[in-house]
């Protein structure tokens, strides 16, 4: 083909990709190997830094703060992932049951919090739950029981933390398993109900199995959440009591923009960076047979 | 007997809905009826859910001592310049990917795909230095402009138009169009419904989005109303009256777009995972 010729054939191609590329490499390329390339240098985020090799990774896996954020940002995905999980499953369900009245409403109300932003989801939990004002407390005091002090105690500030994360993302995930619960054809049920099966036994051996590509997808995208959870903390404990609750993303951020180790905080993002790929190539392989 | 079951079988699983939905309605509806208090009842026991005395006497002070309209403006200007850029992008991208057989292209579209795993949370640090080069510190332009790519709206246009026959291109071709023409023309009126989801949902993940502006703005002229909350909330003592108001301000346009558009981003949502 001459030049002119392979100029013509993509020429609209390209015209019409052409701004999502230039953006594509300005705002994630250059930025990823540029966190690359700070990673192996003493940055403070001035220009002037130097090649320092290995030293980050070095300092960064004999840091107990990094491992300690590490471990948080684990910690909450082991936790907040699967109750998500149930707790959208189980609102789907109740959703999908053609037995119950009221169910727009429901669906309204449960999609609610996709309007509210991380910043307020953080301020509207912490206004529901602060130590002596909240309205939680007030109520435990009313029944004669002891406040609970929520954001003093490191477990009792991850518990509201994860209760707020739920309740924030349960909105499209309970959509995803309402569609995937009525794309189950209907004549399984009734095939199982004339065998005498219950309606656990139908949910076990039939929905469950029928929604499983939605699962995945739901596991997936949540612990991806997850993992680079900060702007809800920010605003609801901002990462206390002190650094307890300081997930990995926060300490990225504090590291590099609080503190101007911008090379040590990116050698944290390109540690973090692979966890999540490793993430997302195990879905794939769980999943990539199913997912087309 | 079943009868009865049956009965009692709805009774209780309606009781759970309630029980649900209560759960989910009361931190907002909690939030609400507070910023509705005057400052002096917010934190006198015994505390009551409704307000004893309803006043918008907070949301008069706060809208004049925070400037508000200023962030309101900021915000609102960023969001509808982004969620315009966004679609227009969107749709040629995605027709492309869509369209058009070429090798480049498929690489291209694997790189779109892996922009959804390496978030900008993770490198906040190197694109704080690109935002410096380009001169775009402290500039609305600056969380405008790299927030127009966006992998789902791509993903959106791109599985709409592969549902659009290649007929249809053809013979436009054949009556003499160029590319550009029947796209304008052609696709993109075609691709009505996909706007309308694109821009409800571009206009939410921009109006509560709290990193770009994060990195970018310094200034608090050009502060939008996620960033100019946290200001509010680091500080050393919370002004409650006023961050609740300005909280409930900073929810009512997306609280209208979700009564007016509900069916409409509820369908969509139950079909895609609608991440920005």
């Amino acid at each position: 083909m001459t030049v002119k010729a392979r100029f013509e054939r993509n020429k609209w191609p390209f015209l019409f990709v052409g701004a999502n590329m230039i953006l594509f490499v300005v705002w994630f390329v250059v930025p990823a190997l540029l966190g690359l390339y700070y990673s192996f240098t003493n940055s403070d985020g001035n220009p002037g830094e130097k090649f320092i090799g290995l030293a980050n990774y070095r300092e960064l896996f004999a840091d107990p703060a990094f491992y300690k954020a590490l471990g948080r940002t684990f910690r909450y995905i082991i936790f907040q992932v699967p109750l998500l999980y149930v707790v959208s499953l189980l609102v789907a369900l109740l959703l999908s049951n053609p037995k119950i009245k009221g169910k727009i409403i429901g669906k309204i109300v449960v999609f609610l919090p996709w309007c509210i932003s991380g910043i307020v989801t953080g301020v509207m939990w912490k206004w529901l739950f602060g130590e002596s004002f909240g309205f939680i407390n007030y109520s435990l005091k009313q029944l004669g029981q002891s406040p609970v002090p929520w954001f003093s105690d490191g477990n009792m500030a991850f518990l509201v933390v994860v209760m707020a994360a739920v309740w924030a993302a349960t909105a499209f995930n309970m959509l995803l398993f309402m569609n995937a619960i009525k794309n189950v054809p209907a004549t399984l049920y009734e095939a199982a109900s004339l065998d005498g099966a219950t309606s656990f036994q139908k949910f076990w051996h039939i929905t469950l199995p029928a929604i499983r590509p939605t699962s995945l997808m739901v596991i997936l995208l949540a612990t991806i959440d997850a993992t680079k959870e900060f702007v809800m903390v920010q605003a609801l404990t901002n990462g206390g009591p002190g650094t307890d609750n300081m997930f990995i993303v926060q300490y990225i951020y504090t590291t590099g923009f609080d503190k101007f180790k911008v090379g040590y905080a990116s050698a944290v993002s390109m540690v973090l960076f692979m966890i999540i790929l490793l993430v997302a190539l195990i879905q794939l392989k769980v999943g990539g047979h199913q997912n087309d | 007997m079943t009868k009865l079951y049956d009965r009692t079988a709805k009774t209780l699983l309606t009781a759970a809905l309630v029980v649900v939905c209560l759960l989910y309605v009361f931190p907002v509806f909690w939030f609400l009826m507070s910023s509705l208090k005057p400052g002096s009842e917010l934190f006198s026991y015994p505390l009551t859910i409704l307000p004893k005395t309803a006043t918008l006497q907070n949301f008069v002070e706060a809208w004049s001592t925070l400037d508000f309209f200023k962030y309101f403006k900021n915000t609102f200007l960023s969001a509808t310049l982004t969620t315009a850029f966004t679609i227009f992008a969107s749709a040629t991208c995605g027709f492309a990917f869509a369209k058009y057989d070429r090798k480049w292209l498929r690489f291209f579209f694997v790189c779109i795909i892996a922009t959804t795993i390496l978030p900008t949370e993770v490198i906040m640090n190197p694109t704080f230095t690109v935002i410096r080069v380009t001169g775009l510190y402290n500039r609305l332009a600056g969380i405008i402009i790299p927030s127009i790519n966006t992998a789902t709206g791509i993903f959106m246009f791109r599985s709409f138009f592969l549902s659009v026959l290649d007929s249809l291109i053809e013979c436009a071709r054949m009556d003499g169009a160029s590319d550009g023409k029947i796209f304008l023309r052609i696709m993109l009126p075609l691709a009505r419904p996909i706007v309308m989801i694109l821009a409800i949902f571009s206009f939410q993940w921009r109006w509560n989005d709290y990193i770009w502006p994060l990195i970018v703005l310094n200034d608090p002229d050009k502060y939008t109303l996620q960033v100019a909350l946290r200001s509010i909330i680091g500080a050393q003592n919370i002004d409650w009256a006023l961050l609740l108001v300005a909280s409930v301000i900073s929810i009512l346009p997306l609280l209208l777009v979700f009564i007016v558009f509900q069916r409409y981003i509820m369908n969509a949502g139950a079909t895609s995972g609608m991440k920005d």
